[in-house]
């Protein structure tokens, strides 16, 4: 199949889902353990990715700041950007592709491959509807949401990083983190987490709902889907930068 | 009642069902039988919806299911059971949970109707005390008995099962059949079975459809399938000597105790 059949066919799924719910506390339901799902699942790896990385941007920042003339201040500016700009949308959500993603295609790819899809649709049910849109607004709710305590674990990160080595007192680092702050600079991660959510829910769920074959082709696509979603998503990192900024 | 008329299916170059038209009765388990790709499969996802056919008209008690818009197969549905060759249980619920969830689904019971219809269906097909386990902590057997309790806790009118002796023991497989045959005459259903099961053709086949290459190669019930002359079915039905052997008793036993052909003397 090539680029323009799997789109059209992704698209359709994504029309499909827009019905009226046989059920909407039953949907709730599921979406509520879908937002348990990938929001409360994914909390300690982004936790952890976050602080690391604002962590070793303090330091990195430091080591390459080598001129007495740039105040120490510098560095928490230039960690607080670089957090709240490209680390905390695009690395999280980066790695949420994985495991988000894999988790949505295998779930889905397993419930198609062992007919329980089939047996959801001969109940009445929409499946697209039911399995599929739960986990893309779930994702959609949650996702920016881990970019937030994101950004303000990497930032943190870069305090404790900053003061432990001896780099940056915290109190220069407070005071630098004020300095020259675009409130901008945060609407923009959030429209990125946005996009980010949707790609790393949706493209995972397409590859999930029409996998044809067994055991191998389930993890193959999940494979797939978490490749394709790293690539829209640094794709559609460059789009939105090039654009809004 | 579901009427099938001139059903055409195909795929890519092959063509899967030609022109199989047939009529599944009422309070009767209609079997479907056929080798491995004779469209058995095929058909059967044409009857529920999950095939298109290409061509042809399937009718539901009179009603055209092929014309059906989206709505109205999604309230069809609602009276349709199925039950799958691997069960389809979902993995993440109980057995409880399994049968329930076509209640949860489409009817506003109090939680306490539910759990009294719940077990009631669970108590018909012998499961009574599994309701807490896990799909995946039951037998194979069991599943099956699951698969059934979901399909019909809805009180469907029409009732599909996808080979529901495959992976099965014998012993296991004939009391899936005698289940399946009771409920159908017990609920007044329409049961279509989808089987390549000796036992099951012989011992619940109230009317039968054999496939072959995609059509209808013969049509009538367990009595007459001893009878007939068709060369084809002979061989897919009588595959063994043992079932050879089989044959001729029952022609035997209907023949008063002489093989056939053999006149009074």
């Amino acid at each position: 199949m090539n680029f323009f059949t799997h789109f059209g066919k992704y698209l359709l799924m994504l029309k499909g889902m827009f019905s009226k719910p046989e059920n909407g506390k039953l949907y709730w339901k599921e979406f509520m353990h879908q937002c348990n799902e990938i929001g409360i699942g994914s909390l300690g790896i982004a936790s952890i990715i976050s602080v690391f990385i604002g962590a070793v941007s303090a330091i990195q920042t430091a080591y390459q700041l080598v001129s007495p003339l740039i105040p120490k201040s510098t560095i928490a500016q230039i960690v607080r950007d670089t957090v709240i700009l490209e680390f905390a949308p695009t690395l999280v959500c980066i790695v949420l592709a994985g495991v988000v993603g894999s988790k949505i295609a295998s779930e889905l790819g397993n419930m198609r491959v062992s007919e329980q899809i089939d047996a959801l649709e001969i109940m009445g049910i929409n499946t697209k509807s039911y399995l599929v849109m739960p986990k893309i607004a779930a994702a959609i709710i949650t996702i920016p949401l881990l970019v937030v305590l994101a950004m303000v674990l990497g930032i943190w990160g870069g305090r404790m990083a900053g003061s432990m080595a001896g780099i940056i007192p915290k109190e220069t680092y407070d005071a630098g983190l004020l300095e020259n702050f675009v409130p901008f600079n945060v609407s923009f991660a959030l429209v990125k987490a946005y996009t980010f959510a949707f790609i790393i829910s949706s493209i995972p769920a397409y590859y999930g709902y029409y996998v044809k074959g067994g055991s191998l082709e389930i993890g193959r696509s999940s494979t797939t889907s978490v490749v394709v979603s790293c690539i829209t998503v640094l794709l559609a990192d460059y789009i939105l930068a090039a654009l809004l900024l | 009642m579901i009427e099938i008329k001139n059903i055409r299916k195909v795929f890519g170059e092959k063509v899967v069902l030609d022109g199989v038209s047939h009529i599944m009765e009422t309070g009767k388990a209609n079997l479907i039988i056929g080798t491995s790709g004779s469209g058995k499969t095929v058909l059967q996802k044409c009857l529920v919806g999950l095939f298109e056919p290409d061509a042809g008209e399937i009718l539901y008690d009179g009603v055209s299911f092929t014309t059906m818009n989206q709505e109205e197969r999604k309230l069809l549905r609602q009276q349709i059971g199925m039950l799958f060759q691997g069960s389809a249980l979902f993995d993440s619920m109980t057995v409880e949970e399994n049968v329930q969830f076509p209640l949860d689904m489409f009817t506003k019971d109090t939680h306490a109707v539910k759990h009294k219809r719940v077990n009631e269906v669970l108590e018909r097909v012998n499961l009574v005390g599994s309701n807490k386990k896990y799909p995946s902590e039951i037998s194979g057997g069991m599943k099956k008995r699951v698969g059934i309790a979901r399909a019909i806790v809805l009180n469907p009118k029409y009732l599909f099962c996808d080979e529901p002796n495959s992976g099965l023991d014998p012993q296991t497989s004939m009391l899936i059949d005698k289940l399946i045959y009771e409920i159908t005459r017990e609920f007044n259903m329409t049961t279509v079975i989808n089987t390549h099961d000796m036992n099951s053709v012989m011992e619940i086949g109230d009317n039968i459809i054999y496939l072959k290459d995609g059509k209808k190669e013969w049509t009538g019930n367990s009595k007459d399938i001893i009878f007939s002359d068709n060369q084809n079915l002979n061989q897919f039905i009588f595959a063994s000597e043992f079932l050879q052997d089989a044959k001729q008793m029952r022609m035997m036993e209907a023949n008063g105790g002489k093989f056939p052909g053999q006149g009074n003397q």
